[in-house]
């Protein structure tokens, strides 16, 4: 059987497993994002309490792998609150992300020089309007290009939920795989849709980084 | 003639306090102490141009007076309140206390009407068409109206430094602070950034400058202060202190300055 008859005959298949594949990356990059900006908040506090809470959660998100924390959540949850392989998944993936945006935030909050919160304090502003009127854009623009990055990872990582039995687009290849034994043509396939995900969310990332550079002349 | 250590008589009449008044300011980082019991009072209308070699303190004290340095004991007085450092007081000292920096400190994301109209609006809570009509008003006043939709950074180092004193001067400030404002400018720049500081100092303005232009320090100021080594050497008008130096410290700096 060739690999276009395999395209074409796990279509429906496919079609299902991305779908899911997207709301999983989708769900996961949003709350992760609020999860990031709480948690860099917190590593930039000035109260000492808070920057140990988030130095040892980085510590412990980044110390370990995503699999594993995805199965610790997904058996550990389960056994506290009824909820679904799905959005076990959810949760594993923004505990996971939120560390890494977190990271992200924090450099671009300390690439802003000193100099523009001096300026904006000067001014009388305090100190969270100086943070959202003068640093925060600034900063913003300076983190796209890993942000951007952090998403495309956070798609990719998405594959992980499979493992603990969410029908995702990794899932239905495995599925299909085991179905025909032809276990080459189905991860292949699998992979060009990744492949079309990431492409498209690159492009689109370019198109928000031009949009967002226009003062660095 | 008053005595040149005493606060000038001409500007600053004894039965008036002054606008900002410094008793015994001491400050260190870590165990270097950068101010080092400093008395300085700053009256209504005068301009007081800070001098000395670097190290000397001009810049900290600078910065202590609106409080982005924390001094460690001493007094702080302006305009009747004394300062203190809780966010509340802090915010609304700055409102009246402006400041212009060696590096402009500009924002870039922001257009250079944004500049100067942004703390006005989301700080004083200003009328956002009237501040934009007096934030013209002070580009007109620098000379740089016509660049009002622009981003600082297509402008030249001494537009951006015009920019950053409308942006201050739009806060309507008592007293504005320059550190340094001409230091980081070339030299063909910084005649431009002076003569607004001029005109700000004929309008009335009270004005403490931290600056290396002797010039400036001669024709504007109403009185020079030295420092050295985180106390004042030896202040009053800018003839006394800049042709005659009575200090060791004093006749030392200027031997330096004029030789360059």
């Amino acid at each position: 059987m060739s690999v276009l008859d395999g395209i074409s005959r796990s279509l429906p298949l496919m079609l299902e497993g991305l779908k899911i594949t997207l709301s999983l990356a989708a769900l996961a990059v949003v709350f992760a994002l609020a999860v990031g900006l709480v948690v860099a908040w917190m590593r930039m506090s000035r109260f000492a309490a808070l920057r140990w809470l988030a130095q040892g959660y980085l510590a412990l998100i980044r110390g370990t792998p995503l699999v594993a924390q995805l199965f610790v959540i997904y058996y550990g949850l389960v056994t506290v609150v009824d909820i679904s392989s799905f959005w076990s998944a959810v949760i594993g993936l923004t505990v996971h992300t939120g560390a890494y945006m977190a990271e992200i935030f924090r450099s671009g909050v300390q690439s802003v020089p000193k100099g523009q919160t001096e300026s904006a304090r000067s001014v009388g502003m305090s100190r969270t309007q100086a943070l959202r009127i003068v640093v925060a854009p600034q900063a913003f623009r300076s983190i796209l290009p890993s942000l951007g990055n952090q998403f495309i990872i956070a798609v990719k990582d998405t594959a992980v939920a499979s493992f603990i039995t969410v029908p995702d687009l990794f899932m239905q290849a495995q599925k299909l795989a085991a179905a025909t034994y032809e276990p080459l043509t189905y991860y292949l396939i699998s992979a060009v849709y990744y492949l079309a995900v990431v492409m498209l969310l690159t492009a689109l990332l370019r198109r928000l980084e031009r949009r967002h550079t226009r003062y660095a002349i | 003639m008053p005595h040149p250590d005493t606060a000038p008589q001409d500007t600053a009449p004894q039965d008036v306090p002054p606008l900002v008044r410094m008793r015994d300011i001491r400050k260190s980082f870590g165990a270097h102490t950068v101010l080092d019991g400093v008395d300085l009072d700053i009256g209504t209308g005068e301009v007081v141009v800070l001098i000395g070699a670097s190290g000397a303190g001009k810049s900290t004290l600078l910065r202590c007076v609106n409080g982005l340095e924390r001094i460690d004991s001493g007094e702080i007085v302006i305009d009747g309140r004394e300062l203190r450092y809780d966010e509340k007081s802090l915010n609304l000292m700055r409102r009246r206390v402006g400041m212009v920096f060696q590096h402009f400190n500009l924002w870039p994301h922001k257009s250079v009407l944004d500049n100067v109209t942004t703390a006005p609006v989301k700080v004083a809570g200003r009328d956002p068409r009237q501040v934009r009509d007096v934030a013209l008003e002070l580009l007109d006043q620098v000379g740089l109206k016509r660049f009002a939709d622009r981003y600082p950074m297509s402008l030249s180092g001494g537009q951006q430094q015009r920019v950053a004193i409308a942006r201050a001067l739009a806060m309507r400030p008592k007293v504005m602070l320059f550190d340094e404002p001409t230091s980081a400018l070339d030299p063909e720049l910084v005649g431009e950034v002076l003569a607004v500081m001029r005109d700000l100092a004929d309008s009335g303005m009270t004005m403490v400058a931290v600056t290396h232009e002797m010039r400036f320090a001669r024709s504007v100021a109403d009185r020079v202060v030295l420092m050295a080594d985180g106390k004042i050497a030896e202040q009053g008008p800018p003839t006394a202190v800049l042709d005659n130096p009575r200090s060791e410290r004093g006749r030392a700096f200027l031997r330096q300055v004029e030789s360059v």
